[in-house]
């Protein structure tokens, strides 16, 4: 038997959040005895890295429109049905937010989304998922012989199993369209997406302007961190909407969170409390984010940020 | 134009997120229930400027017992014309999905908006699992929705970045921000609201797959080390000897 994993791809690369959920399906794989089978839309380079983490076969999807949910689930489950699957694994990201619930119903099957950990089966199966968008984690367990669980994206991490995925076209019929692609806008096309970033540098309204977001920028540009916000910041707009992080924006859990000038109010400390490491730069030794932080830095952004930017400059250089 | 919105009943975003009951349960004691956001800042103020544009009836549906009239109420305030609510435990999405399906095909729905999530299950399911109960196209984390006619232009985020998509006809679509703003209800809307058809319906089938075994809390943070700073620059090599992040 094998565990089927959905993953998108962008330029003929499967994104990083999509290798992450192949290595999970890998890691339950060694355990349970099957094999990974990752299905995609669209043709990739080779086999776009999915051998390297754990996959032994690649099915893609030349006729299947992306954001046709439709489609992709009458493709994916066709090729669960072809691989006598009964885990299916994905990203919890854009792409697998539209196509996993939709498949669980089509399979009446159980799903849990925002998944952070690998399965539990010591007494029935149960796995862990953020709840109360960060604040507390939940164990759930599913009782229906077929499975879907769509991974956290930064909480499993990636590791290497080795080797190449024998790649394939898919040969079924993708069904009526119903949705059709008229523009795709990239924002950020040399960038790690939030969501995927390891690395953020994200700043709130103690930057008093968006005029003073250069050194928030290059500060990130030198640790190599994608950019974020509070959500007053994007309100106002300064930063643009996808940047606004938090309990009503992006939920994140990179390896390092550097807040400048946030204060931390629980929604936005729900947002980015899974962070491994938090870094707080804040005026004020009383803001409540520094009870959050690993770090912190008592002290004006502006005199801050460019001693940072000089350090992290010296240190690129000499590593 | 009729359109279906889901709404769903949170605990306030400033609660204390604790746990009774050997962890299996949700401290309610002292909570403040409000709208899920995204349901009501998004989903439903997008229906009320459609409906104001073009014409037509928003009703909201929820799923849960007599403890989510308050939330229903309010979002009658904010401007929906009736509601729904289904009297059955929301025990997982597609029992949700599959009453809120039910209604909507019984009731010749075809336009249907949910928030992206929940804040407090953080699911993000139950669109796609409308749309796949009624058989219509399913577009997750729109952010912007135009309608002409039958024909929909719908705007979503997709990783690092965003694309527009074309409906023609019916659809299911979870919102995100940028769809609506925020409506305050006015005292009005607050006293009609209480006038509005609420109409309690029993559950019609479904099924779970899904429950809730435990919650826990996530490990308390060890104490945060300060820098002086005056030598801020001493950080980056802490992150990268000590932290091992860079
Ligand atoms: C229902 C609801 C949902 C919400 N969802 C979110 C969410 O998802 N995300 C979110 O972020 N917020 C959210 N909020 C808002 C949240 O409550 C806070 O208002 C918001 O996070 C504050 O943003 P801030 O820290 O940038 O601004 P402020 O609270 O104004 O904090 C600014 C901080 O900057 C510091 N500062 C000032 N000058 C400097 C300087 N020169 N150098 C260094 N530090 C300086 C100050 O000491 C202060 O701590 C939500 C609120 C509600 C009610």
């Amino acid at each position: 038997m094998s565990i089927v994993v959905f993953v998108s791809n962008t330029k003929g690369k499967i994104n990083k959040a999509g290798l992450e959920a192949i290595c999970y399906a890998a890691d339950v794989a060694k355990t349970s005895g099957d094999s990974v089978t990752a299905v995609t839309v669209g043709s990739l380079e080779g086999d776009g890295g999915a051998g390297v983490y754990g996959a032994s076969k690649l099915i893609t999807g030349v006729s299947v429109n992306h954001s046709d949910s439709n489609q992709v689930t009458n493709m994916v489950s066709a090729v669960i049905l072809d691989e006598c699957a009964s885990m299916i694994v994905t990203s919890h990201d854009n792409d697998g937010k539209q196509v996993a619930p939709r498949l669980a119903a089509r399979l009446n099957c159980g799903i849990v989304t925002g998944v952070t950990g690998l399965p539990d089966t010591s007494s029935g199966f149960t796995v862990k998922k953020n709840v109360f968008s960060g604040k507390a984690i939940a164990q759930v367990s599913i009782t229906s012989d077929k499975k879907i669980l769509a991974l956290l994206p930064n909480s499993h991490g990636l590791h290497e199993h080795g080797g190449t995925a024998e790649v394939s076209e898919w040969s079924g019929a993708a069904g009526t369209a119903s949705v059709t692609v008229k523009e795709v806008k990239v924002v950020e096309s040399n960038v790690v997406p939030l969501p995927e970033a390891e690395l953020v540098v994200s700043a709130g309204r103690g930057m008093k302007g968006p005029e003073n977001w250069g050194m928030i920028e290059e500060l990130a540009t030198e640790l190599g961190a994608t950019t974020a916000c509070s959500r007053p910041v994007s309100d106002i707009g300064w930063r643009p909407h996808h940047e606004h992080v938090g309990q009503t924006g992006v939920a994140i859990r990179p390896n390092l969170y550097i807040a400048i000038g946030i204060s931390g109010a629980i929604q936005h400390l729900a947002g980015v409390n899974g962070s491994k490491k938090i870094v707080v730069v804040n005026t004020d030794s009383e803001a409540p984010f520094f009870k959050a932080a690993d770090y912190g830095i008592v002290g004006d952004a502006f005199d801050v940020v460019p001693k940072l930017i000089a350090a992290a400059k010296a240190f690129n250089a000499s590593n | 134009m009729n359109i279906l919105v889901c709404i769903s009943k949170s605990p306030d975003t400033t609660s204390k997120i604790a746990f009774t009951d050997g962890g299996t349960k949700f401290d309610e004691n002292g909570v403040q229930f409000i709208v899920n956001p995204y349901d009501e800042w998004y989903a439903l103020v997008k229906a009320l400027e459609l409906k104001e544009a073009i014409g037509g009836k928003v009703t909201v549906i929820s799923v849960g017992d007599a403890s989510n009239d308050p939330i229903i109420r309010k979002s009658l305030a904010v401007g929906a014309d009736e509601a729904v609510r289904v009297d059955a435990a929301d025990t997982d999405a597609l029992f949700v999905a599959q009453q809120i399906a039910n209604y909507a095909k019984e009731h010749d729905y075809n336009i249907i908006l949910t928030g992206k999530e929940t804040i407090n299950y953080n699911g993000g399911q139950l669109g796609g699992m409308i749309a796949e109960l009624v058989g219509l196209p399913y577009v997750a984390m729109a952010t912007k929705l135009d309608l002409v006619g039958d024909l929909a232009t719908i705007e979503r985020e997709i990783q690092g970045g965003s694309e527009v998509l074309e409906i023609n006809g019916g659809f299911v679509l979870s919102a995100a921000k940028g769809m609506a703003e925020q409506r305050i209800p006015n005292m009005r809307g607050i006293m009609a609201a209480r006038s509005k058809p609420l109409n309690v319906i029993p559950p019609s089938g479904g099924e779970s797959h899904t429950s809730v075994v435990n919650y826990e809390l996530p490990p308390a943070k060890a104490q945060c080390k300060y820098i002086d700073a005056e030598n801020a620059g001493e950080l980056i090599a802490l992150l990268h000897s000590e932290a091992k992040v860079i």
